[in-house]
């Protein structure tokens, strides 16, 4: 870490308060778990974590929420990723949800098993009882977001309630909470999606390989470009074209859009952020349009 | 690669602070058409005569029904210089604990007038707030110019009435700048509108402010956070005490008194993830190793033997009240102070400010939601401290309600 005139980067001031975040929730909960999806967003997290707990290993799982309709190489990533740490991961199943009668799959056309995320997030927090989930999600993201504490209060029914945040002041993290209740808390909270991918470069962090540009059969829906998959098939009247493309987030294959692009490294990624005028979600994620408050809806009833 | 610098500003839709923020975020690319689109969808909708801007920060659905802002919104934008955290906030009196929020963590205040009405109650609460917040630095930005043709006589008095009241407080750092956030003049860059004026366009001096020297870098402060103990084969041995620096610079082989148990040693290292470190300093999260094998945990704070905090009970605070029930004197409360929870007594309420005049009201008896004020109080243990004036992170206190949890105020050390 080169440092001079007692003067640190951009980057190592949000790693720093990334850090003091993870120490402090390690040393005030009982039973933390991070929320690793194989996305960027999380790696970066678990690498931000790493550095946090070095040279002993993560006092706390993994926990990822499978939505069955996730990339295969996100799913590898993933696995290896928590090898490597020598982490335990935590999987929470929606497809395991559906097929037990838990939970009923919407299978009209359009539909996303998005909404089907958060019951089980909630059962997964619940009968692990874990207090704390760190998750990946950044305020630039999304304006719901943008008002959303770095401790986030959930209630015994994992709600948020948007108008009833605790203050939060200077790097003084209050995390009270009574049994049942638990805290999303959010390290990358000041991050944005530039950050994520200068950190990524800056640390040579390994990324699933449909973040760079790719060639796929892809078909225009709603105005994204989605991947011909066996879950994702064309319509009638949708051209189906092969494009050279890339993914800006990973979800659900159902609901997450590519974008032409291409970029094939992480430098060429950055240079493509930094000139782009769409937000990542905007361009990207069918389940943000729904409606203006589509997140802050989601959130209220625990979604990430 | 860019500094951090963040930026606190509060204000109304009246003043223009929205096409401000709106014209930041254009001219630095940070605005994204598909955010543009929703807010310009919104403003048709609800049948505004204009594109309204707020609707970029105000993200709750009430926010936007309402058509007012009610909490701290974050915004981000970035120039090659410098990266910018910007915490928006609403400005009137209700809601004073958000503007405290915001104001905690910044570097700069910026403060908007209507070049047309000049110093009002806003611009002075605001002010105050920066003040006792202890941000550094302070942006008076005296918009609307262009209502006035750009008159020299306008800004130079809105600049001395501003200096006048700013000497009852304690702002070391004070630039005005003419502006107009409609017509962009000295915002991103130097107006010819306004020949007469020889400073910076506003985002010019936000990149160029001076802020490395803002830190603390002379009391070595170093709350321990998490005691490191791998247990594992290869690191048997490995003893280290996790932290962010919270006031100086800590180097190996400095000798270090550990409080408030007062045994000494030396630092053995300084470790991080990517390397051992010859120097640790504000804001670095790091891990401290020490020669001697002495007992420290969490909340116990590492300074040099001749430099060190108070170590007491009894404390004098200025708080800023966010609840709605009343703080009243022998109220017990919880404290949370660098990486150490106690409970407390408040053993009095000495005054209550009232944040337009600045008068003191020592009649008061207890302080109500949004109010600011002197109360003394004891805790249980005690703390490892510093006059906030002297050190924003061993001088800042919460005040928490030990039966919900619930954060009930913001306490500065005096």
């Amino acid at each position: 870490m080169p440092v001079t005139g007692y003067e640190l980067t951009h980057l190592q001031m949000l790693e720093a308060e990334a850090i003091h975040i993870f120490r402090e929730v390690a040393a005030e909960f009982e039973r933390p778990a991070l929320l690793f999806s194989g996305g960027k967003d999380s790696i970066v997290m678990l690498r931000v974590a790493e550095k946090a707990f070095w040279p002993a290993k993560l006092p706390f799982p993994l926990l990822h929420i499978d939505t069955g309709h996730n990339f295969d190489e996100v799913l590898e990533f993933r696995d290896r990723r928590a090898a490597e740490l020598g982490a335990r991961l935590v999987v929470g199943s929606v497809q395991a949800a559906i097929d037990a009668g838990e939970l009923t799959e919407d299978t009209r056309p359009g539909a996303s098993r998005n909404q089907l995320q958060t019951p089980v997030l909630l059962d997964s927090i619940t009968d692990n009882r874990f207090d704390a989930v760190f998750g990946g999600a950044r305020r630039d993201e999304e304006k719901a977001r943008a008002k959303e504490r770095v401790y986030s209060f959930r209630d015994e029914f994992g709600q948020w309630d948007p108008k009833n945040q605790r203050p939060e002041l200077w790097s003084l993290y209050n995390g009270r909470h009574r049994p049942g209740e638990h805290i999303r808390v959010f390290p990358l909270s000041n991050w944005t999606e530039l950050d994520i991918w200068r950190y990524i470069a800056q640390e040579r962090l390994e990324i699933p390989s449909i973040y760079y540009a790719h060639s796929r059969e892809t078909f225009e829906r709603d105005g994204m470009l989605l991947a011909v998959t066996p879950l994702t098939q064309p319509r009638a009247g949708e051209a189906v074209v092969p494009r050279q493309v890339r993914y800006r987030t990973v979800g659900d294959i159902t609901c997450t859009g590519a974008v032409e692009s291409t970029a094939a490294t992480v430098d060429e990624v950055i240079a493509e952020v930094a000139a782009t005028r769409i937000t990542e979600r905007g361009a990207t994620r069918a389940d943000d349009r729904v409606s203006e408050a589509a997140m802050e809806d989601r959130k209220r009833e625990g979604y990430f | 690669m860019a500094e951090l610098l963040r930026v606190a500003t509060a204000g109304s839709v009246d003043d223009g602070k929205s096409t401000l923020i709106g014209r930041l975020l254009y001219d630095t690319k940070s605005l994204f058409t598909d955010q543009l689109a929703a807010v310009e969808r919104t403003s048709r909708e609800r049948g505004d005569g204009y594109v309204d801007l707020a609707l970029l920060t105000d993200g709750l659905r009430a926010e936007r029904e309402q058509g007012i802002t009610i909490d701290v919104a974050y915004r981000y934008f970035a120039t090659p210089r410098r990266s910018f955290i910007l915490a928006d906030t609403p400005g009137h009196v209700q809601y004073t604990r958000n503007m405290v929020t915001g104001a905690s963590t910044a570097d700069l205040a910026l403060l908007l007038v209507d070049a047309r009405k000049g110093i009002v109650e806003q611009t002075c609460r605001h002010a105050f707030l920066a003040s006792l917040l202890r941000v550094p630095h302070l942006v008076l930005c005296v918009n609307k110019m262009d209502l006035v043709d750009f008159d020299r006589e306008v800004f130079e008095q809105i600049k001395e009435d501003f200096r006048r009241f700013a000497a009852k407080l304690e702002i070391v750092d004070v630039a005005t700048i003419p502006v107009s956030a409609l017509t962009g003049d000295n915002v991103v860059s130097r107006s010819p509108s306004t020949p007469w004026y020889d400073g910076s366009s506003l985002l010019h001096h936000l990149e160029e402010l001076h802020i490395a020297s803002d830190r603390n870098l002379i009391d070595v402060r170093f709350p321990v956070q998490w005691v490191v103990r791998p247990r594992s084969e290869e690191l048997h041995d490995y003893r280290g005490y996790a932290g962010q620096v919270a006031g100086g610079v800590l180097k190996p082989g400095d000798d270090v008194i550990v409080l408030p148990s007062g045994l000494t040693s030396r630092v053995a290292g300084i470790d991080t993830y990517d390397g051992p470190v010859e120097e640790a300093f504000p804001p670095m999260s790091v891990i401290v190793r020490l020669e001697d094998d002495l007992d420290v945990s969490r909340g116990d704070l590492i300074a040099r033997p001749n430099n060190q905090p108070t170590v007491g009970q009894d404390l004098n605070l200025m708080v800023s009240w966010m609840v709605d029930a009343p703080l009243r004197r022998r109220a017990r409360v919880g404290i949370k102070h660098t990486t150490r929870s106690v409970r407390a007594m408040v053993t009095d309420v000495c005054y209550r400010v009232d944040i337009d005049t600045l008068h003191r009201d020592e009649s008061v008896e207890t302080l109500g939601l949004n109010d600011i004020g002197r109360i003394a109080l004891r805790t249980t243990t005690p703390l490892c401290y510093d006059p906030y004036r002297r050190n924003r992170n061993t001088g800042s206190v919460l005040l928490i309600d030990e039966a919900t949890g619930t954060t009930l105020g913001a306490g500065m050390i005096l």
